[in-house]
């Protein structure tokens, strides 16, 4: 079995049909785009997928396991991570202490053990702090540890929310729109940090994008939406030459 | 690695300054107070000053660390102070000072904390100005509740009452606890300004370990970013209530300081009204939103201006007011923060082409 | 008749917290601010009726339009010096400057006037309503003063739908930036909006103060807070819903004094309130907004 599969998904909100018998499966490993016009649902499946919206119908399969109506954090622990379309930070909170949010739920200790120091306060603060160094590191952002979120450069902002992805050690990652606002030398780096991440964590991703460059040179395989149904499936080159595909794109 | 231990130890360093703020203050004041260089006005605010940076410290962690507006603090004030004097009321004659004082203290931390989680559960699914508006209401119900309490103990154990002190049908040697709307009177005088700094410490201590701990950060990644924070796997509802429940129980703390640093305790408007809820948020914002040290310098400033002003009798809550609104406006305003900015490069600037030379 | 008569004064006080949650809820939506010193305006209101009725002897009438415009200059005033400068800062920043206006007034009211409570001459003078062969009075400055917050109420409407500067206050409440591009004077609108607020808080005081002749510094404090809770209660920026949940407050707020406690009748609006906003985390009639992710 792929690592993800969908089957049947839809939602509707009030009259309008956001989703409609929405499949598909990706295998472990694979870098996979999910593309389309605007307003096509592809958002709407990333917040089906992670809990923010319940399907109407359908279900959601993760390595085997069912995460079909779960919650947001449930979803989260059991292996999916996602990046915002619109940058989501912890803008007051250092860079370091963004990715020990995302590090939360794998180094535990008491509210209590923390406000009275007890030993495990020391110990996992530090594992956790060397665990979190060692990520900003993979992703060359060590020397921002120290700087609020919200300074970073826009670029720096989109590795970080990467970073903090990864640090919840997921199964899958979902990118939403990395590259938007970008210009074309930050759309070349992020490619290769999505292909080194997918390499150095042996990750499977799923990504939304409209930057066609950044589709075609990174993505083994695509599912086209269009007005919340998928138009076409299938490998990168063939679906992008796909007629009916491009006329969705160009409008007929 | 190194920015890592410089950045430790700057946090730490913060905390420490915070500490011996407020240990220096404490020793200079006994010294003063020893060599009789402080008025007994002055004297009498001391406790108070203790009393409000506790909970004005209570109330940042709600408003600056979780990010929500509680307009309802002196109600959880006004339970750790009625539960803790009751209890002192109650036992004076049966335990020594000391453990009944620290007692009183539990009791009134846990009964405010209880409270604070208890408003918890349904208020913080609201947001914003919706949020502040439930915790004030919140606040003048506990208030209004506690003013229309009658509580006596006898041979026969507790009575109580929402009527009147009568139809507590109490024997002729019992003793009132709760007399409605009068309030308690007779609890012991427990509290002092020792007290009230090693409880100002002790919250400080909880408030700022609370913030570098991972309970914190989870905390305040709500604050900045709620989507993003659920999304790491961050559970809002616990966290929140975790937050607010501290602080409301820090905020009992105060009360229970409050309680037994006077003769009377009533459940009036101006002390645990939501007029004293907004001159807590007073005191945080002023001192700075999310800053511990701030918040205790404010607290002290603005309880003692007041006194300091008090040669100008009638005219010193009216200036108190437009300090209030100048200082605001100068801390606060975009077009002054920009104007301060602009006069601090150009002194930078000044400086740098005055070492050139 | 009793309970037609404790219904018939929380209608009379209803009308009342309703014509200062209009006030609110018009400055809340377009300027999304508490504004803590609305309750002193209708205090300072109150204060000019005082002065220029029972102390210069002036038509009432006439004393009850120079309180309004005198309250719409004050308002205006203290939106330019207070309030506009922390446009853009901090929610809270402007909320804490507003209780430093609060004090403000309050201790200019003190020092002019004293702390002692001024006894305050009803200036609705017409004769009072007698049903049921006087079974039921209604008190006329009860009927005067539900009459004005309808008619007020109907206006406001009026004016937001129909005006040209009412549907730019709608424009602005909505986002500021888009309205300033679509050329809206945003500064402009947010002063009128001020200034139609005050001079309703003058018209509230002057019923409140005819009503309950007793008039203090602090007079306008508790009502003002009040008046916020039904603004709250009926959906905070939405006209018909300050109507509704003023109304619906002082009747809550005249039924349980009469019939449960005395005591506990703040806390049982209060609660009320809680119940509502928990069903309706948007209040009766407002609007509900969901962040987009």
């Amino acid at each position: 079995m792929a690592l993800l599969e969908i089957k049947n998904l839809g939602i509707s909100f009030g009259g309008l049909r956001a989703v409609n018998a929405f499949d598909i499966s990706v295998e472990k490993g694979q870098l996979y785009g999910l593309i389309g016009p605007n307003g096509a649902g592809k958002t709407t499946v990333f917040n089906l997928l992670t809990g923010v919206y319940t399907p109407d119908e359908g279900a959601i399969f993760l390595d085997g396991v069912n995460l079909t109506g779960k919650k947001t954090i449930d979803i989260c622990r059991a292996g999916i991570a996602r990046t915002f379309q619109n940058i989501r930070l912890f803008g007051d909170m250092p860079v370091l202490d963004n990715v020990k949010v995302g590090l939360h739920n794998h180094y535990p200790y008491s509210t209590f053990e923390g406000i009275f120091r007890l030993p495990r306060y020391y110990r996992t603060e530090k594992e956790m702090t060397a665990r979190a160094y060692e990520l900003l590191r993979v992703f060359g952002m060590e020397e921002y540890a120290d700087h609020a979120a919200r300074n970073l450069p826009y670029g720096q902002q989109r590795k970080l929310e990467i970073a903090r992805a990864m640090a919840t050690e997921p199964k899958l990652l979902l990118l939403d729109e990395p590259a938007a606002g970008m210009n074309p030398n930050e759309t070349k780096e992020l490619m290769d940090t999505i292909r080194f991440v997918r390499d150095h964590f042996d990750m499977t991703i799923l990504l939304i994008e409209h930057d066609m460059k950044l589709v075609s040179g990174i993505c083994e395989k695509l599912t086209v939406l269009n007005f919340g149904e998928v138009l076409a499936q299938g490998g990168t080159q063939e679906v992008l030459n796909d007629p009916e595909v491009i006329a969705a794109y160009l409008g007929e | 690695m190194k920015t890592k231990a410089g950045k430790l130890s700057k946090t730490a360093k913060n905390d420490m300054i915070t500490y011996g703020m407020v240990i220096a203050a404490y020793i200079i004041v006994q010294i003063l107070v020893s060599t009789g260089h402080v008025s007994s006005l002055v004297q009498g605010l001391l406790v108070p000053f203790c009393t409000y940076s506790i909970v004005a410290v209570a109330l940042n962690l709600t408003v600056g660390i979780l990010g929500e507006l509680s307009l309802g603090h002196a109600g959880f004030m006004c339970v750790g102070a009625f539960t803790s004097a009751v209890f002192s009321l109650a036992c004076k004659e049966t335990l020594p000072s000391v453990p009944r004082f620290a007692a009183a203290l539990l009791i009134g931390a846990a009964s405010a904390a209880l409270v604070g989680f208890l408003v918890g559960v349904p208020v913080l699914r609201l947001k914003g100005d919706y949020l502040a508006i439930v915790t004030l209401a919140f606040g003048e119900i506990i208030k209004n509740i506690i003013n229309a309490i009658y509580l006596g103990v006898d041979a026969e154990g507790l009575h109580f009452s929402m009527k009147d002190a009568l139809s507590l049908g109490m024997s002729e040697d019992g003793l009132m606890l709760i007399k409605g709307a009068q309030g308690v009177t007779g609890a012991p005088h427990d509290s002092n300004f020792t007290v009230g700094v090693v409880l100002l410490l002790i919250t400080l201590f909880i408030v700022q370990h609370f913030i570098r701990s991972r309970t914190g950060r989870a905390v305040m990644a709500i604050r900045d970013n709620r989507i993003a924070a659920e999304s790491v796997g961050i559970n809002i509802t616990k966290y929140k209530l975790i937050a607010f429940t501290i602080s409301a129980s820090l905020a009992g703390v105060a009360g229970v300081l409050y309680a037994h640093n006077l003769s009377t305790l009533n459940a009036l408007p101006k002390n645990f009204g939501y007029n004293m809820s907004i001159l807590i948020l007073v005191f945080v914002v002023l001192g700075g939103i999310g800053n511990m040290r701030g918040s205790v310098i404010a607290a002290v400033l603005l309880t003692l201006l007041p006194e300091v002003l008090r040669s100008l009798n009638d005219y010193r809550m009216l200036i108190y007011a437009v300090v209030l609104i100048v200082m605001m406006i100068f801390n606060w305003s975009p077009n002054m923060i920009f104007l301060r900015k602009r006069v601090r490069q150009r002194l930078a600037a000044g400086r740098e082409a005055g070492e050139e030379v | 008749m009793s309970f037609a008569a404790h219904l018939i004064s929380g209608i009379s006080l209803g009308s009342v917290y309703a014509l200062i949650a209009l006030g609110y809820t018009m400055v809340y939506g377009i300027a999304k601010m508490l504004n803590f010193a609305h309750g002193d305006v209708i205090m300072i209101g109150g204060y000019v009726v005082f002065v220029t009725v029972s102390g210069m002897g002036m038509n009432p009438l006439a004393g009850i339009v120079v309180s309004m415009a005198a309250c719409t200059v004050l308002g205006v005033v203290i939106e330019r010096v207070a309030y506009r400068p922390l446009r853009g800062a901090s929610p809270l920043a402007v909320l804490i400057t507003a209780i430093g206006v609060s004090y403000l007034l309050q201790n200019i009211a003190l020092l002019a006037f004293g702390s002692d409570p001024k006894a305050f001459s009803n200036v609705v003078t017409l004769p009072n309503l007698e049903l049921f062969d006087g079974q039921l009075v209604i008190k006329s400055v009860t009927v005067v003063t539900v009459a004005v917050s309808v008619v007020v109420m109907i206006g406001l409407t009026l004016f937001v739908k129909k005006t040209k500067i009412g549907r730019a206050m709608t424009a602005v409440s909505e986002d500021k930036g888009a309205a300033q591009l679509m050329g809206i004077n945003v500064n402009g609108t947010i002063a009128v909006t001020f200034a139609i607020g005050s001079s309703l808080a003058a018209l509230a005081g002057v019923l409140l103060c005819s009503a309950y002749p007793s008039l203090t510094p602090y007079t306008g404090s508790m009502p003002g807070i009040k008046a916020f809770v039904a603004a709250v209660f009926g959906g905070i920026g939405s006209i018909p819903g300050a109507f509704i949940g003023g109304i619906l407050l002082g009747v809550i707020e005249n039924l349980s004094k009469a019939y449960i406690s005395s005591q506990l009748a703040d806390a049982i609006v209060f609660s009320i309130l809680i119940i509502v906003l928990l069903v309706k985390p948007t209040g009766l009639l407002g609007k509900q907004v969901q962040e987009k992710v």
